[in-house]
């Protein structure tokens, strides 16, 4: 279970989460070079200073020096620098919203993310399909998540394809990712949303193009449910189920008419969201 | 009558909180029991609850915080202890609505009535005393801050008993936090109670800025002022500018939940992520409003312990306010993952890791402060020790943290979480343990003992150390925060670890607890008694007062004559012989005591309590009672109470006889 769901962020399977783990572990590197020798220094000369020490020099009139001043400023001064720089170039390049650089040719995938209480739907707009609880995307292809929430604010996580994002009602937000090699993700929501929230999580599933268009298309063969505002009505009550349901057609626009409240907020615990759906009446 | 309050309100069926209020009944009725069959009632009300003597309700508020964070304490270990046995399928024994109640109050109660009035206590107890003041500049509305903060603190106590607190978190998030997401009182037992509160911090903090401004001794110019009192002034300064959000936030959320408002739904043009922005806009000064005095603290503690002024004075005070200018820029690094853009967010990162030039500059100095010096290893130095060590590392996540690419896979992880509790508990918790340690004997005329004391530092040590390293690494895992059970069974040992870790951490309190106790039965013993009022060989004044300091604090106000205002006065008897002349003593003019406080805070509580319920004729009542209390105040004709010069005189007496006996030691022994 271990090996096959790992969520750790220094396991990258993807172009974006290598990315981010570099950025972190030279930001740490830069950090370390002074953070060691502080700690170490700290200690020393609390150690060597210590008042039984009869070696020690004892000088009780350095309380000011110009040029341990200019050290003591310049030293957090060019190592912020430096690290500004990483910032900037940083923010720039792993910009969630900036596509993934492939080969050409290559168009991206767009996914839809509806976050639910408490589950994820997936739409698949171009093969027209869509899932709850399972996300499959094809390995090598740039990856357009496009999310928003049925309710309450919720973070969008697969920590070994990279980047996370908020899912938040009534608008959306942009991710980009790439999955780089096959595999099985656990992907999480990663903001607290409520009662539900421990159970907001799914695998996704990288597998090669060739087998996501099989997937696909064997989605939109099968015998399950379409995805209609009636169906939609049903999925956003609250819900601590954590199964995994695919729907063979998708209706065209619905992640539109989530992200524009044309289909309203979901409510929240039951006692509430009768008089909503009264309301919707 | 009741409004919404009824028998329903009360958990009959969970044993756990009912359990916990019985024993913190019984607690409460036992002392009450003692103070009655004692007779201490009379002098509990003539010299606590209606003084407005700033060194008193500084001892108050650390009182406060003391209960509270040990509340705070047993939230972590059910946290701690629950997360170890919710692996895989395994639910642990805390079902998601109560959990979800516990991570949420733990967060407010240590923050709001933990660490702040702990700071606040501190600020308030030291820092007149520091400047040569008799009292902060308004001395009754310090005693309603404090018991506004008492108010606050009550509530989300009785929330435990009484319906429910919120399970949002410690900043509840719009739209979870609204009336459609949250439709129980718990949200609303969260905003009365920070509401009441707020509105106490915000008055000590137009209080402690004016008193630092105005009431300075003669002589005491800005920069001749303790850093404590700089730190102090920073983080008061940005309690005037940050709390007027919060209140401001909290008012809206209010009138959402109340009134139909729509500031933060997500119907009717509502914006949800406005709330985030505000809470934030608030949220990050707070961090620096909690820290700034503990780093005053610790250059009190380097300077004293190292017997050497603080190294590069001027380099700190221009550190200090640089921290407060910056703070107030960075805020947006709390929701960097929303989405903003990548200008806005490599701006924010920016300015996020410019406050660390600031803290490093701080680190450097201290460091310089010891060198050269003669460090003495006792418990308030050994906190430094740990904090400047630990801070190093938290800094550096934080810094980690401030970099938006790496935030993007570690926000609201367990290594955000570990990194802000490195920072909070390493440098705010540790910072007030060692101001505790270090202003005790001032308050009360003896030390606290050594023993004990190391004791409980070494188990804090393994609980910090066990809780937050495993948490680091669990957040590069990929375990995100506030997890009511967890799936990956490979992370059980660390959770083991933790769990262990705050056991640690409640020996080391119980440690903290019994040094209390061990010191109050041996208060009279000469290992601990302070009869000269300055038992760390200190340098600034208060350690020229006697332990404990009369209620007006000096009996003529000091003439300052440079930095170290109490080192050189202390040289030059040294070197002489002698204490200086005995002053021509004045009357002194002190603020009389004033129930006021008390019963604004009790009426405020009374209104917070009947708007959670919409009890509304009491939330009428109360008003009507808040507003009698303060017109009532306002009404008297004698303001303040005259203390004679023979009672000055007796006073400063009683207090030069035993340092002139001390002196006169000294020059027997040819030492001067």
């Amino acid at each position: 279970m271990r090996a096959a769901h790992s969520a750790s962020v220094l396991r990258p399977a993807g172009v974006v989460a290598a990315a981010n783990r570099d950025i972190l572990l030279n930001a740490l590197a830069v950090m370390i070079v002074v953070a060691v020798p502080t700690i170490i220094a700290a200690i020393i000369v609390a150690w060597w200073f210590r008042a039984g020490n009869a070696k020690a020099t004892r000088n009780e009139g350095f309380v000011y020096s110009g040029r341990v001043e200019l050290v003591v400023w310049s030293i957090p001064l060019l190592v912020i620098l430096f690290l500004g720089g990483i910032i900037w170039i940083g923010s720039h390049r792993l910009d969630p919203s900036r596509p993934v650089q492939a080969s050409p040719g290559i168009r991206p995938l767009t996914v839809e993310v509806v976050s639910l209480d408490w589950r994820w739907l997936f739409i698949y707009p171009e093969q027209g399909i869509a899932t709850v609880n399972r996300l499959v995307v094809p390995v090598g292809r740039p990856l357009r998540f496009r999310l928003t929430s049925a309710s309450v604010m919720n973070a969008f996580f697969v920590p070994r394809l990279g980047s996370m994002i908020y899912a938040m009602n009534g608008m959306a937000t942009e991710l980009n990712l790439l999955a780089a090699k096959p595999g099985r993700y656990a992907g999480m929501s990663a903001h607290y949303s409520g009662e539900g929230f421990s159970d907001m999580r799914f695998i996704t599933h990288a597998v090669p193009q060739r087998a996501f268009d099989l997937w696909a298309e064997q989605v939109a063969r099968s015998a399950t449910p379409s995805l209609g505002a009636g169906n939609y009505a049903i999925l956003r009550r609250q819900s601590r189920d954590r199964g995994e349901y695919v729907f063979r057609s998708a209706q065209p626009g619905l992640f539109d008419a989530i992200v524009a409240q044309r289909l309203a907020p979901a409510g929240g615990p039951p006692a509430v969201r009768s008089a909503t759906d009264a309301e919707e009446k | 009558m009741l409004g919404r309050l009824d028998w329903s309100a009360i958990p009959l069926h969970e044993p756990l909180p009912l359990a916990a209020a019985g024993g913190v009944g019984l607690a409460v009725a036992a002392s009450l029991f003692w103070i009655t069959k004692r007779g201490h009632w009379g002098y509990l009300w003539r010299e606590w609850i209606t003084s407005v003597d700033h060194k008193r309700i500084g001892v108050l508020y650390c009182i406060l915080a003391l209960l509270m964070l040990i509340r705070g304490l047993v939230d972590a270990v059910m946290m701690r202890t629950h997360q170890a046995v919710a692996v895989g399928d395994a639910q642990g024994y805390l079902p998601p609505d109560h959990y979800d109640q516990i991570f949420s109050a733990h967060g407010t109660i240590m923050i709001f009535f933990g660490a702040m009035p702990f700071i606040v206590g501190l600020m308030n107890f030291a820092v007149p005393l520091q400047i040569g003041a008799r009292d902060v500049a308004f001395p009754t509305l310090n005693a309603a801050s404090f018991w506004l903060t008492a108010s606050g603190a009550l509530l989300v106590n009785v929330s435990l008993v009484i319906g429910e607190f919120a399970r949002t978190g410690w900043l509840p998030y719009a739209p979870l936090s609204e009336t459609s997401y949250s439709p129980g009182v718990g949200v609303d037992y969260y905003l009365w109670a920070i509401q009441i509160a707020g509105v106490g911090t915000l008055l000590s903090g137009v209080n402690l800025v004016t008193t630092i401004v105005k009431l300075r001794a003669p002589g005491m110019t800005m920069l001749r002022l303790p850093m404590f009192c700089w730190t102090s002034l920073g983080a008061n300064l940005l309690i005037v500018a940050a709390f007027p959000i919060l209140t401001a936030t909290v008012t809206m959320l209010t009138f959402d939940r109340y009134l139909g408002f729509h500031f933060f739904t997500n119907e009717a043009g509502g914006n949800p992520m406005m709330f985030v922005n505000m809470i934030w806009a608030w949220g990050h000064p707070e961090v620096y409003i909690l820290i700034l005095p503990a780093f005053g603290i610790f250059s009190e503690i380097f300077s004293t312990f190292s017997g050497k002024p603080l190294f590069g004075y001027r380099s700190m005070v221009a550190a200090t306010m640089f921290i407060v200018v910056v703070s107030f820029t960075v805020w947006l690094h709390h929701f960097f993952t929303m989405g903003a853009g990548a200008d806005v967010n490599a701006a924010f990162g920016i300015a996020t890791s410019i406050i660390a030039v600031g803290t490093g500059v701080k680190i450097f100095n201290w460091i310089f402060t010891m060198y050269g010096g003669s460090v003495r290893f006792e418990t308030p130095m050994l906190w430094s020790m740990a904090f400047l060590i630990t801070f190093v590392v938290g800094g550096m996540t934080g810094v980690l943290l401030a970099v938006p690419p790496a935030d993007f896979v570690l926000h609201n992880s367990m290594f955000l979480v570990a990194h802000f509790h490195n920072v909070i508990v390493g440098g705010v918790v540790f910072g007030v343990i060692a101001g505790y340690t270090y202003w005790f004997p001032k308050a009360f005329g003896f030390r606290l003992d050594e023993r004990w004391g190391k004791i409980a530092f070494w188990f804090h040590m393994i609980g910090f150390t066990a809780v937050f390293v495993p948490m680091y690494w669990l957040g590069l895992e990929g375990m995100t925060r506030r997890l009511q059970h967890v799936y990956d069974a490979g992370w059980t040992p660390f959770l083991y670890v933790m769990a262990a870790g705050v056991l640690a951490s409640v020996a080391g309190t119980a440690a903290l607890i019994m040094q209390l106790a061990v010191s109050i039965r041996d208060r009279r013993d000469e290992r601990l008694r302070d009869d000269l009022g300055d038992p760390w060989d200190g340098r600034t004044l208060e350690w020229g007062l006697p332990s404990p300091p009369p209620f007006f604090n000096f009996a003529q106000l000091p003439d300052v004559s440079g930095e170290e205002a109490y080192w050189s006065i202390k040289r030059k008897a040294i070197e002489q012989g002698e204490l200086p002349e005995e002053p021509d003593y004045d009357m002194i003019e002190m603020p009389r005591p004033t129930p006021t406080g008390i019963f604004v805070a009790f009426f405020s509580t009374l209104i917070g309590f009947a708007c959670i319920w919409h009890i509304w004729w009491l939330v009428m009542v109360s008003g009507a009672g808040v507003y009698l209390a303060f017109v009532g105040y306002a009404w008297r004709d004698v303001h303040e109470r005259d203390v004679s010069v023979d009672e000055v005189r007796r006073a400063d007496q009683a207090a030069r006889a035993p340092r002139a006996a001390a002196l006169a030691r000294l020059v027997k022994e040819g030492r001067t």
